[in-house]
Parts: structure tokens; sequence; C-alpha cells
């Protein structure tokens, strides 16, 4: 019996390799992103390690985060403590260390180096070991930083920027200097390996201190070297004792792990975003699987009723299927482990090109790597094969005394029955998921929507007729009778035609409710810019990262400005919850910006905090309640003041400065808006505020339109980057279209001679085959849209609280989507039709 | 007509290889209701040769799917050794068919990715057994396909495929062996060689095979031909030759003529 499987599968290697590639495509995708993932946690791995000393003082509370986006932890230690900390038995040395967010380098074009991507990360150089006992950084190439004119950078950025050494580097900053001139002095070595991407500035310590700490003798924080024989342990209980209050000490091993767990959690939300459409792709690959798999059992019903009429029994016949789809999977999830190698270079440079380069670490291939592809690849083929499996039992062994073999099929009845009973579950779970509040959410809505598609997909025999019944009158129309064979050829085996069309469905069932979701998007977007964006102009950051507040000095100078509100926006807890909350000065606010006070007053005073809304709501607290902020440094109580209808110009929360500065959160500012003064034209304002940020690519002005356009741009680059990912689910449907119309073909063959011996020209032939593909496609992209757009509302209703307040539904990209479904069809009948035109005539009518 | 009885036997299998006991099998229902067989009594002896006539229609192929466990009547009973099918269940059926049947088809059905040997051992590996070596041999020589071996089907001739279904056939020692017109896709000389050598595995080997065919010259290789006509044995000849069978069939055709005439009313 195995050899019969086998044999099988080696006559068969083109249908092997089709039905193999469904597979293939889907483990590549879980392989690729496994790989890649492991490769970014290595490199990170081998970032902190080789840059962590072996024990680490900061001011308590401060965790590696803060080297992250908002880096705005203001609080420090004054230089003494780095000389008491020398004096203490066990440290070699201590080394004071000044870590400077928020600088970047300006390339000679004028342009931020490293973008949106990898962080810059600005430090004074020293040249203390790491907990690896080699130093962190060497110069290996012209000399340390020395006075306020040097600077060091690391070579890939030295590159990048296209600086030699002698040149004069172009940096931005965000604090109370804006911009600064050195000379690139030294290539640093960084003794970690690779650095992903980031950026490294060197300084020596005064010229660091003036940039990021006010030119205070002060450190951010301090790193230890131990003695030799003196663990981290003793060395952080030797330097606790001489610490002053507020500042802790942690070992390199802590210190090290805190950062990991940051880094993993990241690499954790990509990784998983990343498997999910590697799902969807299985999802689909197994719609293909079962295709195909029910399409050989029908062409070989014959032969398993002769191995059934032989005394095979049913279990046996069930086993060779299955053992058919065991090997193709096996050979589907090894090549696709292959495959997936070569996606993870792919992602690794196409990461490179945003800015994260990995070229410094090799790719890392796991065992686990290999165990998963094999799993998924192998369990996906051999669960989808086992209906077509178990249906060949069921073939009778008389069957192999008949001509006409027909397969014992459940009724189309019984599969919309069930298809409606899963699609009412299947809704049921979305909703459940989507307007309460219960846990789980994403499993719920995920496992809702993959219900009702497959809900969908048992039921498009049904679905599907009344499109294919349109589209074969308009066939019948436009290409008489070709268009009319074509269109009963679509219809004769609807269960086959449906499933093909479904696998096609899905992927564009997702792009449909990405298309509506996004426009969704979007125009809530122009919806509340129109509404709430009160100002001239917005100066904000491209890169979300804060600038410095000298910026609104020289914007208020200007001559044409009237009112000038600058703000600083940044993540804290209210009362143990996460928000966004944004400090300003409340008159300047309230001159450019119309917020709605609801109860209180807006004009917040020391002490005092303004809520949103749905902020007060969710927290349970009204106007004059008192809330806990908790900020790196520390909690501080604050009085609700008042609370207003929500925006999107604040945030959850509005507060003084003054609550900023009692919580040394470094003053720098997230937006500046301006007013044009009575008789200046916005145009005129507009230049007047390029000119001040000329020299400063960190910061962008932008008038309403520009700003909805950025936020679009945003919108829309996140969508395409989706639909590109679903992309792979849709070659996946398409290579199963091709496989049903090459399996059909075959089946045919007799069919087709008969056609061509009555005079069918090749030509027509292939229209035929064409047109049926077309009708699968449209089908699956009609039966898609609709799915699209009844999950895209859904959506959009549930987040509507969430600020997509209005539906917007693409009629144009739904169309485009069902023309590019019925391009995808043409794409994919050229080789079935091919192979259909060629066959000889003589030899396909006498054949078996 | 010692082997056809109009009495209910009782449901053993008496000592023959195979027996059908008032066997009925009707398709359809109401109007388009067809009794392609309409209460068949027969035994099939042991050791014996036996051919199945009858005009297209007339039931044989259908008889033979019956006897052969690969169909279910409608009503009646068949009897293989002692075993009645109605009260196997599928396993027992399975079972029964792999080490108790044979079969050669008309269009050969041979699994085409195997070669003839692969083909031949198929019965075997289905069941998990070893072939005897010897009676391999016999079977193989007795076919003549000893160079042909390790061929596909497609590069073997009509004959020659058919010799390797019927070597397929007898290679497990079946208790009995079904043939449904063995050589309906062949030439006479072919067809020749394949009848020799049925009769070769009965005169020599022992073994029970039943035959459906339409060939007078066929028939004539048997020891006993059973006719058929409307889903009825209507008749039966021992020890045949193509003379006898032919005058046979005519009787019956002249019987059915005139048996359609009175009908008509003419």
């Amino acid at each position: 019996m195995l050899r019969v499987t086998l044999r099988n599968l080696l006559a068969r290697k083109l249908r092997l390799l089709l039905s193999a590639f469904a597979i293939i495509l889907g483990v590549a995708f879980v392989g690729g992103t496994l790989v890649f993932t492991d490769t970014l946690a290595k490199a990170f791995d081998g970032i902190v390690d080789g840059s962590v000393p072996d024990g680490y003082v900061r001011p308590v509370g401060s965790t590696a985060d803060d080297s992250g986006g908002f880096g705005t932890d203001g609080r420090t230690i004054p230089a003494s403590v780095v000389t008491e900390l020398e004096q203490v038995t066990g440290v070699a040395r201590a080394d004071g260390t000044v870590e400077g967010i928020g600088l970047f380098i300006v390339d000679r074009e004028g342009k931020l180096v490293g973008g949106r991507g990898a962080p810059t990360l600005a430090f004074n150089y020293n040249d203390a070991p790491s907990m690896t006992g080699e130093p962190s950084v060497t110069i290996p190439v012209g000399t340390e930083p020395e006075g306020a004119g040097e600077v060091v950078l690391d070579e890939r950025t030295a590159d990048a920027a296209g600086y030699d050494i002698g040149d004069a580097v172009s940096m931005v900053a965000a604090g109370p200097q804006p911009r600064i001139e050195a000379e690139l002095v030294g290539i640093a070595e960084f003794g970690g390996g690779g650095l992903a991407g980031a950026s490294l500035v060197f300084f020596d310590t005064p010229t660091a201190q003036g940039i990021f700490l006010d030119g205070e003798d002060v450190f951010d924080s301090i790193g230890l070297t131990a003695e030799p024989g003196v663990s981290q342990q003793q060395l952080v209980d030797a330097a606790t004792a001489v610490l002053p209050e507020g500042v802790e000490a942690v070992t390199g091993d802590q210190s090290a792990e805190e950062t990991e767990d940051i880094v993993s959690t990241a690499l954790g939300f990509l990784s998983t975003f990343l498997l999910i459409f590697a799902a969807i792709s299985l999802v689909v690959g197994t719609f293909l699987i079962i295709n195909t798999f029910s399409i050989l059992v029908a062409q070989r019903s014959r032969e398993l009723a002769l191995l059934r009429a032989m005394g095979a029994s049913r279990r046996q016949v069930t086993r060779s299927v299955l053992a058919e789809a065991t090997a193709v999977g096996f050979v589907g999830s090894t090549l696709g482990l292959v495959l997936g190698f070569g996606l993870a270079v792919g992602l690794r440079a196409l990461f490179g090109y945003f800015g994260l380069d990995l070229s410094g670490t090799p790719l890392q291939f796991e065992l686990r790597t290999a165990l998963v592809c094999y799993v998924v690849g192998m369990t996906v083929t051999v669960v989808a094969a086992y209906l077509p499996a178990r249906r060949a039992s069921r073939i009778s062994p008389v069957a192999a005394m008949r001509d006409d073999v027909a397969l014992p099929e459940s009724s189309v009845r019984r599969r919309t029955l069930v298809g409606a009973v899963l699609a009412a579950a299947g809704t049921s779970l979305m909703l459940v998921g989507l307007f309460t509040s219960v846990d789980y959410t994403a499993y719920l809505v995920g496992g809702g929507v993959l219900t009702v598609l497959i809900a969908v997909a048992l039921m498009s025999p049904v679905l599907g007729r009344p499109v294919l019944r349109g589209l074969g009158v308009a066939y019948g129309r436009v290409f008489g009778t070709v268009g009319v064979l074509a269109t009963q050829n679509a219809l004769r085996n609807p269960r086959r035609t449906a499933a093909t069309a479904s696998a096609l469905m899905i992927g564009l069932a997702l792009v449909s409710t990405m298309a509506v979701l996004g426009a969704s998007i979007n125009k809530s977007i122009e919806v509340a810019v129109q509404e709430e964006f009160t100002t001239d102009y917005l100066l904000s950051s491209p890169t979300f990262t804060n600038f410095s507040t000298t910026i609104s000095d020289d914007v208020r100078d200007l001559d044409g400005v009237d009112e000038v509100s600058q703000a600083q926006s940044l993540p804290i807890d209210i009362d143990g919850t996460g928000a966004f909350v944004t400090a300003a000065d409340p008159d300047e606010l309230l001159a450019v910006y119309e917020l709605r006070d609801t109860s209180g007053s807006l004009n917040v005073g020391d002490g005092q905090v303004a809520l949103s809304e749905d902020a007060a709501q969710e927290r349970g607290v009204t106007t004059g309640d008192a809330v806990t902020l908790t900020f790196p440094s520390g909690d501080q109580e604050a009085e609700v003041a008042g609370t207003y209808e929500t925006s999107q110009v604040v945030g959850n929360a509005l507060l003084p400065f003054s609550t900023l500065e009692a919580a040394q959160v470094q003053r720098q500012d997230s937006t500046v808006s301006v007013n044009a003064a009575e008789g200046v034209s916005q145009s005129e304002l507009g230049a007047q505020l390029d000119e001040v940020v000329a020299d400063l690519p960190t910061v962008t002005v932008q008038n309403q339109e520009d700003f909805t356009d950025a936020q679009r741009a945003s919108v829309n680059q996140l969508l395409f980057l989706i639909y590109a990912l679903l992309g792979l689910a849709i070659v996946i449907a398409v290579l199963g279209v091709v496989n049903t119309l090459a399996l059909s073909v075959i089946e045919r063959t007799r069919e087709v001679g008969l056609l061509r011996a009555v005079g069918l020209s090749r030509r027509q032939l292939r229209r035929m085959v064409r047109l049926e593909a077309v009708a699968i496609a449209v089908l699956g992209g009609v039966l898609g849209v609709a799915m699209g757009l009844v999950f895209g509302v859904v959506l959009q209703r549930s987040v509507a609280d969430d600020g997509v307040t209005d539906l917007a539904i693409p009629v144009g990209q739904l169309a485009i989507v069902v023309a590019v479904a019925a391009v995808l069809g043409v794409l994919a009948a050229v080789l079935p039709a091919r192979r259909a035109a060629r066959l000889n005539v003589l030899r396909a009518i006498t054949t078996e | 007509m010692p082997y056809v009885s109009t009495e209910q036997p009782a449901l053993t299998g008496g000592g023959y290889a195979a027996r059908a006991v008032g066997l009925t099998k009707v398709y359809g229902s109401g109007e388009s209701e067809v009794h392609a067989l309409a209460g068949i009594n027969m035994d099939i002896a042991s050791r014996e040769f036996t051919a199945v006539m009858g005009p297209s229609g007339s039931g044989k192929s259908t008889l033979m799917h019956c006897l052969a466990a690969l169909d279910t009547a409608t009503s009646g009973a068949v009897l293989i050794g002692d075993a009645d099918l109605a009260l196997l269940n599928d396993k027992a059926l399975t079972a029964l068919r792999r080490d108790q049947v044979g079969f050669v088809f008309q269009s050969y059905n041979l699994v085409p990715t195997l070669t003839a040997q692969e083909n031949i051992l198929l019965p075997l590996s289905i069941a998990g057994r070893k072939p005897d070596q010897e009676w391999y041999d016999t079977v193989i020589d007795t076919v003549g396909l000893r160079d042909r071996l390790g061929h596909r089907p497609n590069e073997l001739s009509g004959g020659q495929q058919q010799r390797v279904a019927c070597a397929r056939a007898l290679v497990s020692r079946p208790s009995i062996v079904f043939a449904d017109e063995p050589t309906g896709n062949l030439d006479s000389t072919s067809g020749a060689e394949v009848l020799g050598f049925l009769r070769r595995s009965v005169s020599e080997f022992g073994q029970t095979i039943v035959m459906v065919t339409h060939d007078p010259i066929g028939a004539a290789y048997t020891d006993r031909v059973v006719f058929l006509a409307d889903g009825r044995v209507v008749d039966e000849l021992r020890q045949p030759t193509a003379e006898t069978v032919l005058e046979r069939m005519a009787s019956i055709q002249t019987a059915a003529i005139a048996a359609a005439d009175a009908r008509l009313g003419h």
C-alpha cells in the first residue's frame, strides 16, 4: 500500500509540487519570521551584553525603557557620587555616564541619519569595560573626543552621513542648544558586535553635560566595574552603602535582563504580527490542499475502488491518502524552511533599508524553528487531507468495474446548513469580542472572522451560484458558445469552483476589510482635523521625538505671529492606568484651540490636572477629586480642575508645565502651534516658520492640509504594509486556481479532445479555460469584497469610541479588488490554458 | 437440471464455492423500477470453470458483482464458502474480498504507476502477507511473463496486461476468482492466451473461476455455462463447445422474441 502511495507521488511530481506550494509558502512565512526575530533578539542581546557594566547606579525607578522614545527623565546624580564610589572597596572604577537622547546626526544633504528607524544614542566617551570584560567602545581610528568642538561617531553612521575624519559634523538636539557642530576626530567601534542600525555619538564629558544636562557636573547614571574576584552582587552591596537617597545600584545582570525584557516584548509584538499573516497564508493553503486532494482522490477513485475490490480496508485507503499528504507536507515543509531562510535574508535587507541594520549579526537558525516548521507544515497538510481521505475510503469497490466513477459526496444542503450554523457562531463570537468588555478580544474577533470565512466557504456552492449564473449570462452574450461552455464548466462542479474561489475570498476579504477600515480611519482623521486643528501652523517632529524649547522662543520673536502655544506630550500613568497627557500653558493653549469644557475649569494651575471626559469616566473621578500621576521619578498628587470633551489635540489629560518640573522631566517641546498675526497671510507666516526650522530636520511645519496629508500618508503606509503581507495569501490562492484548472483540464482531456475534434480552435479553447478562471476568481473577489464590507463596518463600529468615528466605504478601491481578482484569474489560466490547447486531438479522444 | 433448484435451499455452503439463493437486485423505484436480478438460485462448484452468459441487460454483471461481494443484493442470499455475505459487516466483507476472492476485469485495472510484478503482488501487500515463492513462480511461469515483470502497464500489450491481471487474481490463492469479460478488450490471439491460462489454472491447480462472457468460443473453455435472461437463470450447459453454446443462445433469443411477440399481442 505504501508503495502505491509513493509511486503515485512520484508519478505526479508537478501535482505534488503544486499542492506542496501552499505549504511551502506558508511554512516559509513562519520560518522566515522565526529566523528573523531570533536574529533580531540575538543582535539586541549582543548590544545589551556589550554595553552593560558590572554594576549600574541610577536614580530609583528609572529603567532601561527611558532610553526609548521619550527619555525625558531629568533626574541626575551629582559627580561627587562618582568620586565616593571610586573609594569603595571592590570598585575598580566608577564612570559617570551622560545618556543623551534626542540628538540626531544630519548628513551632508541636510537629512537625518537613521530617521524613523534605529535610535541615535549620545554618550560621554570613556573606556570602561562592559560585563564581558571588554571595553564597550574603542576608538580604533583617530583620537578620543576632547573639548566642545570634537565628536566621535560609529563607522556606519559616519559612512552613511558621508563624514570623514576632520569634517564638521552637524547635529540637532532637543536640549537648549538645538544645533551643534563639531569636528569628527575619531571612529568608534562597539564591543558588542552589530548595533542593529543604531547610531553612536561620543563627546567628552563636559561637552556632553553641556548639551544634555544644562552644563551641570552631574550624570544620568554611573557604571561600576568590579575588582577581580568581586561578584556583581558584592559590588552592588558595597556601592549601595555610599549612595545618597533616590539613587540605587543594580547588578549588570539585572540591568541587562530589564533591557532584554523590554526588547523581547517588542520583538514578541513583531513576531506575533508577522505570524498572524503566516497563519492567514496557512489557512488559505489549507483550502488549496483540501481542494487538490479532493480532485486527486476523484481522479484516482477508480484505482482506489480497485484497491478496495482487492481487499484493502477503508482504513488502508484513508491511510494511503494521508500518507501521501504526509509526504507532501514533509517535502513542502523542507522546501518552506529553505525558502523561509531566504525570506529572513529578505526581511533583514528590508529592515536594513528602514534603518534597522542587522548585517553585523549572522542569521540565527534554531532547532525550534525547524521543529515548528515541520510540525506546522505536516499538521496542516494532514488535517487538510483528512476530509478527502475519508471520502476516498467511502468509494464502493464495485466502482472499479464501472466506467463513470462518481465519488460519494455529502449533500450541498447539509454543507449549507453546517455553514449557516457556523456563520451564526462566528458572528456571535465576533460581536461578543467587539462590543462587550471581555478578555482575549483579539482571539475572539480573530476566531469569529475565521469561523465566518469558513462558514461562507462552506455555503459558497450555494452563494456562488447566482454570481456564476450572472457571469454566465454576460459570457454568453459576449463570447457566445465558448462563454457558455466556460460557465458550464465552472458550474459543473460547484463544490470545487466554490472551494477554489473561497481560498481567494479569504485574502481579498481581509484586504477589503483593511480598505474599509483604512478609509474610515482616514475620514475620521480628516473630520477630526477639520474640527480641532484650529491653528494656522503646527510645528512637530516627523519622528515623534521632541525638540528644543528654544525653537518656540525663535518663533515668538517672529513679526508675523500672534498666538503661540508650546506643548510637551508624554505617556504617564494616571491612577495606575496608562494615559497620554499634554503639558502646556493653559492660557496659550486655549487661545489657539477650542477645548470644550464639560465641568470645572481647564485653566489648570500648579498641582492641578484637567481630564478628558473618557479618561475621567474610566477612572471614576470628577472635578474636585484627586488623582495620582506616576512619573519615572515617582508619584504626584493632582486635583482634577475640570473635564473636557475628548480631544485629539490634548489627549487624556492637560497639565501645567510646573508639574513636569516637579517630576524632574526634561523640558522639551513636542509641538508648537502658531497663529498668524492680523494682516499676515498664512503663506507669509509659513515662509517665516520654514526659515526658523530650515536647518532642523527634526521639526516640520504643517498647516491643516499638510497635517492631514501626513497623517493619511502614515495610515496608508501601514495599510500598504498589511496589503503586502496579505499578498502572500492571495498568491497561494491564485496557485489554487492554477491547480484546480490544471487538474480539471487533465480530468476533461477527453472532452477537450472532442471539442477540438468538432472544430473548436486552440484560441477558443484557451479562451474557454481563461473565462472559467476569471469566473472562479471573480466569484472569490465578489464574496471577498462582500465579506470585507461586513467585517470592515463591524470593526469600524467597534472602534468608533477610539476615534474612528466616521465610516467610509472606498467604493473605488473595492471595485479595484474585484478587477484585480479578474486579472489574477487571467494570469492563473495561462499555463492550464496552454496545456489544454497543446493536447493532441486524437490522443485526447482515445484517452481512458 | 440438477443445479437449478426451485426449492428454497438451506443457507449453508453445502460444499459449494459460492451460492446464490433467491437473489434479487432492484434498481430505482416506482415507475423506473428495474429488476436486474429477479430471483436467482445458483451454485458454483469448487474446482470448476463456470461461464455466465446472456444478452445485454440480462443481469450477468450484476450477478457477478453480488456474488463477488462488491455489491449488495436487494433480497436473497449470497454465500461464499459458508459465509453469508448479508451477515458480514464492511470489515468482514473487506477481509473476505482480500482473502477469498480474486478479480479479473475487462479493462485490466492495473495500477499504472506500479510495475507488473508490483501489480501482481498488490493483493498480498494490501493484506500484509509474503508471497508463497513456489506458487508465485508457478503463476508467473504459467502466465509466461517472467521477462516483463519490471515493466509498467503502459509498456505492455493488452494481452500481457490481462495476463498480469490474471496472475494478480491467482497469486493470493483465493477460493474463487471472478472474471468480468476478461477477453472483451483483446484480439482473438491474446484472448485465447488468457482463456488458456484460466483453463489451466482450473485443471492443473484446482482453482474455482466464474467468468462472465459474451463470446461462445470463450465459453467453450469452461466446464459449465449458465444462461441468464431478464434477471433469471434460463438454461445451462455442461462440457460446452462453441457450437452448442451458439445453439442454446439462439434458442434463448428465439424464446425471448416469441415472448415479446406474445406480450405485444401478435
